[in-house]
Formats: structure tokens, sequence, C-alpha cells
């Protein structure tokens, strides 16, 4: 069994309550950071730990919260992103459904390291349920003065929050964030100035992922050098991967980075291998943004080597033959699935999450969503293929924020890997509405089906 | 989108008027437009859905344009701009649900409640959509229902069946 930090006390009966989670062990942290450290400590103590932003982008926290400007007189804010939209993704909802706790003990310390006085976590809207729940365990907190005014009689005083959203995916990305905080539309602001600097309110801010936050804990508790020693190279601790898709076991896991992908998908420790008794045929490996991989790149690296789940490995190759981490959204699909769906599908996503701020985010995403419904209705052309290649290099890079490339890579990577599904697709319009591709031209037909077409 | 005809005039409850208060609570002064989605939340919450007298009242109440509620109210997808059923049904329609069968099941709804997608029953009891990615990938397919937000996970067929019949004894 691997080491868990976040998820140790998962199955413990009452752990979303203060008093369990105390009797777990619960609040040590906050102690020991108030009472026995000093905030540029704890600052330290994160950077030693080599902690990477969890939610997708893998900054170095440490080093993003040594950013912070700290101008005499104003306000500073700790927000954390519970704004947890991205496909593939539901472990930040998992861990505040769980452990309410673990995210306000890591609320505290973080926000005392980084001297914010007012403290946000925007959770999206659709998680009421959640919201409930962390008011809840707020108030236990407030109750037990380990939240207001004089905390632990060190004079420090903090206030938490939840704000919810409103559904919107853009709001994920920290500046939309901010803005949406602020009570407007949620679009990305321009960078720089960087949140750093002027951020909610225009004042110094840092935006954190609920479980890079939570990672303070244990970082805080055994020290940023032990926590350092899990992982592998610049990949340290621990990770929550969300494993969906064709799976056996589905769900939530807290892997050691590191492991190597091929245990994640077969062991039974972890996702048991693929549902129905079929075949890997491709994966998604880091949330719907990053590039979907075949299979035999999923477990191997082109020279052959076992890939590991870790920033580097699943990197390693660049787009040509890799993918990203991300925020550790992991999808599998097994043979019976369609790729040009699935990307259809994706675009779609993009398309309606699209805030409309950047022209070739907007019109582009509607385009390729078009296109794809073309060919994956049986009307497309061998055109097509080439004229979506195109519009999704023209969104990459152009866009304030993001979310235009994170719409392009998986077009891209769909039409590097999987060309001839595509082709098929235009070649054989009548046959590609009845059965599906499979792995590859000799994959056996399946019985087509049901459909149920966009309105 | 906004219908600007709708004129029925809103009044907010006292109740609802403290609850505000709260909210408007926790920002600090003079930024007090923070507060602008959760109390959307909160209208529709009471009446099902936001009409633009209620959004009038609430730019009233902060102290705001009217417009900056209607931008805001027509970017995010939760607030609804027309009545919904009683129970708003939001099936999961992105990537991960669909490999399990989300659509399976929206169309499975359309047969059973015989509306359209964003039309409400005769009954005014259901009405249905599809929303993309609701962060539960692991457990698809799933589908919410608003105003609470209660969440049903591994949806089959069977199960929507059953959940429709137990809403409708409910009421």
């Amino acid at each position: 069994m691997s080491r868990k930090l976040l998820l140790e006390h998962i199955n413990v009966p009452g752990i979303n309550t203060l008093e369990v989670y105390r009797q777990k062990g619960g609040y040590r942290a906050v102690e020991k950071a108030l009472k026995t450290l000093t905030p540029e400590e704890i600052v330290e103590e994160v950077k030693k730990s080599g902690l990477r932003g969890r939610g997708g982008a893998g900054f170095p926290t440490g080093m993003k919260w040594s950013f912070l400007a700290k101008p005499e007189g104003v306000a500073r804010y700790l927000v954390c992103n519970a704004d947890e939209s991205e496909p593939g993704t539901f472990k930040d909802r998992y861990l505040m459904t769980h452990i309410p706790h673990a995210l306000i003990e890591g609320m505290i310390v973080s926000s005392f390291a980084l001297g914010a006085k007012v403290s946000y976590i925007y959770v999206r809207g659709e998680m009421m349920p959640q919201i409930r729940i962390l008011e809840k365990a707020i108030a236990e907190a407030k109750a037990a003065g380990w939240l207001g005014k004089n905390i632990l009689g060190t004079g420090y005083d903090l206030e938490l929050y939840v704000q919810p959203g409103g559904g919107a995916y853009i709001c994920g990305e920290e500046t939309a964030l901010l803005e949406s905080l602020e009570g407007k539309r949620g679009n990305p602001r321009i960078k720089p100035p960087f949140p750093a600097i002027a951020g909610l309110y225009g004042c110094p801010t840092v935006v954190n992922n609920v479980e890079s936050i939570a990672a303070v804990v244990p970082i805080i508790n055994d020290g940023g050098e032990e926590y350092a020693k899990i992982g592998i190279g610049r990949s340290t601790g621990t990770k929550l991967i969300s494993a969906s898709g064709n799976l056996v076991k589905p769900g939530v896991y807290e892997i050691e980075l590191g492991l190597p992908v091929e245990e994640f998908i077969y062991s039974d420790e972890y996702c048991g291998g693929i549902a129905n008794g079929k075949r890997l045929k491709a994966t998604v490996a880091g949330g719907s943004s990053v590039p979907v991989l075949p299979a035999n790149l999923t477990l191997k690296l082109a020279n052959g080597e076992p890939r590991l789940m870790s920033y580097e490995s699943l990197s390693e190759g660049g787009f040509a033959t890799g993918t990203m981490l991300g925020s550790g959204g992991f999808i599998a699909f097994d043979e019976d699935q369609c790729i040009v769906r699935n990307t259809w599908n994706f675009s779609r996503f993009y398309h309606h999450e699209s805030c409309g701020q950047c022209s070739p985010c907007r019109e582009g995403t509607g385009w390729m969503e078009k296109v794809l419904h073309k060919i994956e209705y049986g009307h497309g052309t061998m055109d097509d293929v080439d004229l979506l290649w195109d519009i999704q290099r023209k969104i990459e890079g152009n866009t304030i924020c993001p979310l235009g490339d994170a719409a392009a890579w998986p077009v891209a990577s769909a039409i590097r890997h999987f060309r001839d599904e595509f082709e098929w697709h235009i070649k054989e319009p009548v046959k590609s509405q009845q059965q599906n591709y499979g792995i590859a031209n000799y994959a056996v037909p399946i019985e087509k089906a049901p459909v149920t077409e966009e309105k | 989108m906004l219908k600007v005809e709708e004129q029925t005039p809103v009044e907010f409850s006292s109740e609802l008027l403290a609850k505000f208060d709260e909210i408007k609570s926790r920002y600090p002064e003079g930024k007090h437009k923070s507060a602008l989605l959760p109390l959307l939340h909160l209208v529709q919450a009471e009446y099902l859905w936001v009409s633009t007298p209620a959004m009038d009242k609430v730019a009233e109440y902060l102290n705001i344009q009217p417009i900056e509620v209607y931008e805001v109210a027509t970017f995010y997808t939760m607030y609804f701009l027309k009545p919904q059923g009683k129970y708003a049904l939001e099936v999961c329609r992105t990537g991960p649900c669909c490999l399990v069968g989300a659509e399976k099941i929206l169309k499975h709804l359309e047969e059973k409640l015989g509306v359209k997608e964003g039309e409400v029953t005769a009954d005014g009891l259901f009405s249905f959509r599809g929303v993309e990615c609701l962060a539960a990938c692991g457990f698809g397919p799933v589908l919410q229902i608003s105003p609470e937000y209660t969440f049903y996970e591994n949806l089959t067929t069977e199960s929507v069946d059953k959940l429709i019949e137990d809403l409708k004894n409910k009421s």
C-alpha cells in the first residue's frame, strides 16, 4: 500500500465532523504553525516540499506564495479555487464532501502564512451540497476557536467564507475566478498584473486549488523535507487522481507520484483494469484539456520504458508522443469508444464554456464543434480533417487565457494519433453510423449503440 | 434569453432580505457587488427562476445598475431566465459520462416525461436539460435536481424511472 496523506482517514465514520477529525490528529498543523512558526518559515517549508499546484498548471506553490506583494496597509487575500469543472476531474468534490476540515485546516495555515485576514473558498455553484458541508464545518471550527478573532490566543484573526459560483468552467481560471468573486462575468483578465500584485479588489492575492491547500497540512505536520521524499524527481508528494470512463473501479485514488500508469490502470489496488473484460483503446490522463493518447503510448514512452504517473513522465516526448498530468483527471476509453464522437463532445464543451472575449476561441471552438459534428454524423470530407487542424493551430496560443489551448489540444491530439479513424468516418459514411471503428481496421464490428442527435 | 416584457412585480420577504444582509456582510466595505452571485442563487431557490423584476430588485438592493445584474445572470448557466418545472433535472452530457451512457439517460428522460429538453411537463412538475461536466465523472451517469442540487449517481433507466415516481408521489 502506498502512503496516504490526504485520504488516510477517508473511511473513518464521522471524519466530516470536527470531533472525529480532531481525534485523528486534525488541526495539529494550525497549532504548530500559529504557535511555533513565522509566516516566512511556513512559506519556506512549502518551498522545500516541492509541492506543485494541483489544479492543473503544476506551478510550484511555495514560489507562487513568495511572489505575493506585501505593501504596507493593503489587505492580502487567499482564495481557494474549488471551481472544479475540468471534465474527468472530481477529486476536490470528493475531498470536500468527506473531509471538509482538511481544506479548512489548510486554509487557516495558508492564510496565516500569507498574512490574509479574510479568505474565500470559491466553490462551483452546482456543488450546493458541498457548500452546505463546508459552511457547517466552518461554523464548527469557528465555535471551537479555530477561526475568528485571536485564534489560539496568538492574536491572529481570520474570517473564512464560502462563495458559490454560477456554473461557468472559465471561472476555474484564476483571474476569471476573481472577476466572478467580485460579482462580475467570468472574463479572464490580461496578465500582468498577476494576482500576486493586483488580484481580488485590486489587492495582492494568492489563488490555490483545494488539493494544494489541503496538502499544506501534512507538509507543516511532517516538514517540507519529509514531503519531498515521497514521489519521484520534481514530482514530489502524493496526488489525487480522479479515474473515470470504462474502468472496473472508477473513483478517486491517492497515489505517490511516480506510480507506473500500467499499475494504476490494472492493479486491484487502483482501477482494477478495463470494465467488461474489454481492451484499452486510449486515455486522457489529466482532464479533458490534455492530449489524448493511444493505449500503447499511455503505458509506455516512445522508447519503450514504462510511463509513470508524474508531471515529467506523462509529458515525456512533448505533444508528439506525450501528454500532461494536468489536474489528474484520468479518463479511460475501451475498444468500443469512438474517438471522433468524444472529440466532438469535448469541443462542444469548450464552445459552450468559452467566455467569448477572444475571437479565436469564441469563433474557433464553435467552428471545430460543427466540423466534428459533421464528420461524426457521416457528412465529412477529407478537407475537413485538415481544416480542423488549421483551426486548432490558430486558436492555440492566441487567447488571453488557456481555455483556447485547452480546446485546441484534444482536437490536435485526436487527429495526430487517430487520423485513420477520422478518415474512416469520411470514407465510410454509412458504416460509421452503424458500427464503431474499434481499436484498428481489424476490429470486430459491434452492435449499433443508440445515439441521441444534438438538437 | 431575457424576457423584458415579464413584469410580474416581486417583493422580497423579510426572511430573504435578512439572508441578503448576512451575505453582504462577508465582503469589505464598498465591495458588496461580490454578493451578486449568491443573492441570485437565493432568489432562484425562492422563485425557481430569476425574473427581470427580481433582478431589478436585486440591483436596487445592491445599489448597482440593473444591467450589471442582467449581464451576470445571462453569463452563468445556473440561473434560469424562464420558469422551470418544480424539479429541474440536469443531466451531465460531457465526455466521461457519455462513455458510460449519459446520452441514453437523456433520451430516456425525453420519452418518459414526454417533453423536449428545456420544456416543462403539463403538470408543471418536471423539466430537464443536458448540462456540462458536474465533477462526478467516476460515478456517471449523474444528474442533479435544483434548487437543492441533490445528486443522483450511477444512473440507469430503471433508477431514473424510480426517481421520477418518487418525486411525483412526494408532491
